[in-house]
């Protein structure tokens, strides 16, 4: 159990969210963070603690800066002010430490971005041998035993463009899964598919979920945090509007935002 | 507006997928539907015929039908001697051809060129079949092994090889040499440049530009003339580059630079979720654009680098203004020897220089095609 010492700390009211983890360690520390792209104010004091194990469903209007919020965890955005504390390393402009932490934090893109070039396989193997020198047997290994894990092991051999959207995106979440990422982060990984494939992409996700996988996901998809989310998170204007565990979050919102958002997209 | 049918729909049995039907594939078939199809069509079509022959047969008649296939000097292919009207002079090509194969180079050295270009075409052969395997061990040797090889035979002076100097090289010897070096040392270095314009370190990055800018913007015979003329006058009294080297690091320097614009456009063309999947992967740079970038880069501009490269093997030609003698520089040589002035000596001349350039280059531009097409069906 988490005593009140772990609970999150951001600026917005504590919504009182009692957090079942399996260990009490803290995967990512976010302190004030604040962002702007020229003169715009991307993020706006963000603060957020997520513990490992934790399942985080971030939702919210387009521009309100959730993908932002993401992609500064694996420093695939930088930020003017404030400190990301990533698996008890500090993200600074320190190429070496910004490497160290990609390596521990896999990433699911909206539009899957696989490799044209090279096999499944391949796309699965690259990291494992040229990141962790793993020997390509080991590799080819691990990579088979991930896509046998989302479910399409006999497409190890084909190239991206002859599967379907479903198959590429779970072709990406095995790809990040060959390295044996502490923490996932998946931005919006069912906005670019067709109605009939998200579900396979959602059930291979919750599998992960189930694995105790450090998870944290952009995403519209409510039945998915419905299921797996252990907290969600509204995020609007660059700031965190409201956190709350999901039935809470649906059944009862606080804020006037999440209120309209939730009668805005559950039609 | 008609009236909503009331009555709904349900499929029973599902339709079996089943073969297109059989088309009937014939010339003639072909030639109406395509060439006769409408009054304009047919009216082109009269007139390309009408072009092509009149452009073709004179060609034909003057390469193969009038011409002249024997004979030890100019009066062999005079029209008062053979008593018709004369086309080609081969005899002259047969003449000369050792010269405009080898240049001066002695010809009891010969035998060093020709194992030099069967090295090269026995390494080259199985590089660019797609089957056949070992490809980095192949690559390895045509871009590594054989320069040094090459150099090693045909510059002489160690192990028992007599010297001969670049001076007396010339003919196709030369064209290629300066073609394999420009091409092999020119792609490497349009590569860095081209990373280098798209650093975010602005020293890198300005360099780069300078470096581009500076070699776009000279004529390459200039850069000819500065490399074999004034370079001398810069360095240190007794450091002696030999002439053909400073034509090659010319044109690698002046072909570098173009290829830096041709890569950097393949470059630009990769979404940035490339760039962004490797780098969430943990790839470093090198890695990311060596595993990952540039093996697509390259591939979208195939058709680019396939045109400088025709590019540069013709513009070998331009040697000759330094008083190198390449192909074209070794057949204007052979002109003005007065055994065979003949009024068709030049256009024999031309006409089979012509022949060589092209079938090289047309080789190169299918070969590319071929790459791309397989490329492609991914």
């Amino acid at each position: 159990m988490v005593d009140d010492a772990q609970q999150p700390s951001h600026a917005a009211p504590d919504a009182g969210a009692d957090i079942r983890t399996t260990r009490n360690e803290v995967a990512i520390d976010i302190i004030g963070l604040n962002k702007w792209y020229g003169a715009f104010h991307a993020l706006r004091d963000v603060s957020l603690q997520v513990m490992r194990g934790e399942r985080i469903v971030i939702c919210g209007p387009s521009g309100g800066g959730k993908s932002t919020l993401l992609r500064c965890i694996n420093r695939l955005e930088n930020w003017q002010q404030g400190r990301l504390i990533v698996d008890g390393v500090e993200l600074t402009d320190d190429l070496k430490k910004i490497d160290e932490i990609r390596r521990e934090v896999g990433m699911v893109f909206q539009h899957f971005n696989l490799f044209p070039h090279l096999t499944v396989l391949e796309n699965c193997m690259l990291a494992p041998v040229w990141v962790r020198r793993q020997p390509r047997k080991e590799a080819e290994a691990i990579a088979r035993h991930n896509l046998a894990r989302v479910r399409i092991p006999e497409q190890a051999d084909k190239y991206p463009a002859q599967l379907s959207g479903g198959q590429q995106q779970r072709v990406a979440i095995a790809r990040a899964l060959c390295m044996q990422p502490k923490i996932m982060l998946f931005d919006e990984p069912t906005s670019a598919l067709d109605p009939e494939m998200v579900r396979e992409v959602l059930d291979t996700m919750v599998a992960l979920a189930l694995d105790g996988m450090t998870m944290l996901v952009v995403s519209h998809e409510m039945g998915f945090a419905r299921q797996a989310a252990t907290r969600m998170i509204l995020m609007d204007a660059g700031q965190i509007i409201e956190i709350n565990q999901p039935e809470a979050f649906f059944s009862n919102p606080q804020h006037e935002r999440t209120k309209l958002f939730l009668r805005q997209i559950l039609h | 507006m008609s009236s909503i049918p009331s009555a709904g729909f349900v499929r029973g049995a599902m339709i079996v997928p089943a073969a297109p039907p059989a088309v009937q594939a014939s010339v003639r078939g072909w030639i109406r539907g395509h060439l006769f199809n409408s009054i304009g069509n047919a009216i082109l079509t009269v007139l390309g015929i009408i072009a092509l022959a009149a452009l073709a047969w004179p060609t034909f008649r003057f390469l193969l039908i009038d011409a002249v296939w024997r004979g030890a000097d100019r009066s062999a292919c005079l029209s008062e001697t053979a008593g018709r009207e004369v086309g080609a002079c081969w005899p002259f090509i047969a003449a000369k051809f050792d010269q405009l194969m080898y240049g001066f180079y002695p010809a009891s050295q010969r035998w060093r060129v020709d194992l030099v270009y069967a090295c090269g075409a026995l390494l080259l052969a199985p590089l660019l079949v797609p089957r056949v395997p070992y490809k980095t061990l192949n690559a390895v040797f045509f871009f590594g092994v054989f320069p040094l090889l090459a150099g090693v035979l045909l510059v002489g002076g160690v192990l028992g090889l007599t010297e001969v100097e670049t001076r007396l090289w010339g003919g196709l010897l030369v064209t290629l040499v300066i073609s394999y070096a420009g091409i092999v040392g020119s792609l490497p270095l349009g590569i860095l440049l081209a990373l280098g314009r798209r650093s975010e370190l602005p020293v890198v990055r300005g360099l780069s530009v300078v470096f581009i800018e500076f070699w776009r913007g000279v004529p390459l015979i200039t850069v000819l003339f500065f490399a074999t003329y004034m370079l001398p006058l810069f360095l240190p009294g007794n450091w002696k580059i030999d002439g053909l080297l400073r034509v090659l690091i010319g044109v690698i320097l002046f072909s570098g630079a173009y290829l830096a614009e041709v890569v950097r456009a393949g470059l630009q063309a990769i979404p940035r979720g490339q760039f962004e999947a490797a780098r969430a992967l943990g790839l470093g740079y090198w890695r990311m654009m060596g595993l990952v970038i540039l093996p697509q880069a390259l591939r979208l501009v195939i058709p680019g680098l396939v045109n400088s490269f025709i590019a540069l093997f013709k513009d070998t030609t331009l040697v000759l203004i330094v008083a190198i003698f390449d192909l074209l520089g070794q057949l204007r040589a052979a002109f003005a020897d007065p055994n065979w002035a003949t009024p068709v000596t030049l256009f024999t001349g031309f006409a089979f220089a012509g022949m060589i350039y092209f079938v090289v280059s047309f080789a190169m531009s299918r070969y590319a095609m071929f790459t791309e097409q397989r490329l492609n069906a991914r």
